[in-house]
């Protein structure tokens, strides 16, 4: 299972990596794997905003609609156009192209502390 | 399937489980005094007994069988096929249950989809679901589905007050305790139809859709064209409850750039069966589709290639999605969307249009006639199908009254009842199943009241 090392990571198995102001989120090697083909995601809009732990979208497979979780707080500056058409973009490569949206952290200093790392994410998904 | 009931062993079993002795006991919550009814039910009957007593109780009721009828106001008189009902109760039709399994339900998969596309065909749209309750819930979801394509950041419902009383009371029913403000808009006098200017005055970047009736209920035919472009020029929806028989005759709403279209299916040689079931049609864009509610058939191929359907978009419905689905509906009027499939299917295009242009013609005459009595005129002006208000120089109540008594016929419907502005205003109906003499009976009827003011000439 791919735990990439730079990235920060939820509970509920997103990933998220900080490239300077801007924070890219999507869902984890695990997730996308114990969710099957994806179908479909809905994703917010550029401008909202998004709270740590609280939903942002839906991302749907074959056989369950799950909600997605923001890692960290800010506003939605882009989301990936590309997953409207291809959605298995999230199966094939969810750490590159698979990406969701990119947020402008409102507060990463103090949210990091409730993120876990590669090393904390690997233990969590071992137990499942 | 095999049925598999438990023991009385696996009963005692489970009772004891749980605490309880027996399960009366479960009911101990219930008062006493109404929890184990006696029912005193008569002793049972023979079958040619029962026959007797049911063919004693339907002699008492009055039919449109019997009886001319020109009442219409949202259910109406049509012809049913003999062809319909021959085909509805094959036991392959008339037993099979919800498809969930498609492995074993293709041919009732097969007939949702064809219904789904009729319904688009009819109504202009790219997608339709597999039905609803009937046109009014199919209204109020429509309504509920307009504010969630705006992700709920439009709250303003503007509906016409031309639209049926009782379809905007189960919109506001079904839009209470939500963030939802529905803003009534007025109709012209002059002809009866929703008034353009109080619509452009409404208008705002908060308003989500704008709701009218196509023909409205006073039979007029809105201006689509207009109202679509004023919606849409507040970046709004346009959704329209549209009559399936008009639209044999009429632009359907999606060449009109309707977002949603929904209707009452009953006139599609469902019998009027004393108000249901009926049927709701639903149909919207693809771009809208995640956000429709409602069973949606799709047809997909199988491994080997072979085409097939399955029911599709599960994971907007209640089974999957729970609180977040489109709609607490988690079925569909499969019985009459199969009716109505058999019904189109045996009329064709060309068949709906003749029905339509029957009632056209039919409405037309009456129409004439009824005006050519003094003190009876058209109520509006401006084109209308099958259905059309006269102003009356008696209240109709009275009119229905002693046309009923006098004439056993079935008069139209009184406007003051919905709308108290509308005095002596009389919606009268006309369709295929009203023969040219039972027209002439109507107007003659109506000529003879005794309570008529003398005539002016």
């Amino acid at each position: 299972m791919n735990v990439p090392a730079d990235l920060f990571y939820t509970e509920e198995h997103e990933w998220v990596r900080l490239e300077g102001e801007v924070a890219v989120v999507g869902i984890t090697d695990y997730a996308q794997h114990e969710l099957g083909d994806v179908v479909y995601v809905e994703l917010p809009q550029v401008g909202d905003h998004v709270t740590q732990s609280e939903p942002f979208g839906v991302v749907e497979s074959v056989k369950a609609a799950s909600d997605l979780f923001a890692p960290v707080s800010g506003e939605v500056i882009e989301i990936n156009a590309a997953l409207e058409d291809a959605p298995e973009l999230v199966n094939n490569d969810p750490y590159g192209q698979g990406w969701m949206i990119k947020v402008r952290p409102s507060n990463w200093e103090a949210e990091r502390a409730n993120l876990l790392d590669a090393e904390a994410y690997r233990r969590l998904i071992e137990q499942e | 399937m095999r049925y598999t009931p438990h023991t009385e062993a696996e009963r005692q079993a489970m009772l004891k489980a749980i605490g309880v002795e027996r399960i009366e006991d479960l009911f101990a919550d219930i008062p006493a005094q109404v929890r184990f009814p006696s029912l005193d039910l008569p002793e049972g009957m023979s079958e040619l007994e029962a026959q007797r007593l049911f063919a004693a109780l339907a002699a008492e009721n009055a039919t449109v069988a019997t009886h001319p009828c020109f009442l219409g106001a949202g259910a109406y008189y049509h012809f049913t096929p003999a062809l319909l009902t021959h085909l509805l109760f094959r036991g392959e039709f008339y037993t099979a249950y919800t498809p969930y399994q498609p492995e074993i339900s293709q041919g009732t998969l097969q007939v949702i989809f064809e219904f789904q596309t009729l319904v688009c065909q009819l109504t202009g749209m790219d997608v339709a679901n597999a039905s609803m309750y009937d046109g009014s819930t199919a209204l109020a979801e429509a309504a509920l589905m307009a504010v969630r394509l705006t992700r709920s950041r439009r709250t303003r419902l503007l509906i016409s007050e031309a639209v049926h009383p009782e379809y905007r009371d189960v919109v506001a029913t079904y839009s209470q305790g939500m963030d939802i403000e529905l803003v009534p808009i007025p109709f012209d006098r002059r002809n009866g139809t929703t008034d353009v200017e109080a619509v452009r005055a409404a208008l705002n970047e908060h308003t989500a859709a704008l709701i009218v009736q196509y023909p409205n209920f006073f039979g007029q035919i809105e201006p689509l064209g207009q109202l679509g472009e004023l919606i849409h020029g507040v970046g709004g929806h346009f959704v329209v409850s549209a009559d399936p028989v008009a639209l044999g005759l009429l632009k359907p709403p999606g060449d009109f750039g309707a977002d949603i279209v929904t209707a009452e299916g009953q006139s599609l040689g469902i019998p009027l069966m004393y108000g249901g079931p009926y049927v709701g049609l639903f149909a919207t864009r693809m771009k809208h589709v995640r956000q429709m509610p409602g069973r949606v058939a799709g047809q997909t191929v199988d491994i080997e290639g072979r085409r097939g359907f399955v029911l599709t978009l599960q994971a907007r419905e209640q089974h999957i999605r729970r609180e977040k689905a489109t709609s607490n509906i988690c079925t569909n009027e499969a019985l009459i969307a199969t009716a109505v499939t058999i019904y189109l299917s045996a009329v064709g295009r060309h068949g709906l249009r003749q029905v339509a242009n029957l009632c056209y013609h039919k409405a037309h005459y009456l129409a004439q006639r009824l005006t050519a009595l003094d003190g009876y005129e058209l109520a509006f002006e401006g084109p209308f199908v099958r259905e059309f208000a006269v102003r009356t120089p008696v209240p109709p109540a009275e009119l229905n009254r002693y046309l009923w008594e006098t004439h056993g016929i079935i008069g139209g419907y009184d406007l003051e009842r919905a709308y108290p502005e509308l005095k002596n205003h009389w919606l009268l109906t006309a369709t295929e199943m009203n023969a040219r003499a039972d027209i002439d009976r109507l107007v003659e009827a109506v000529a003879g009241y005794p309570g008529s003011p003398a005539p002016s000439r």
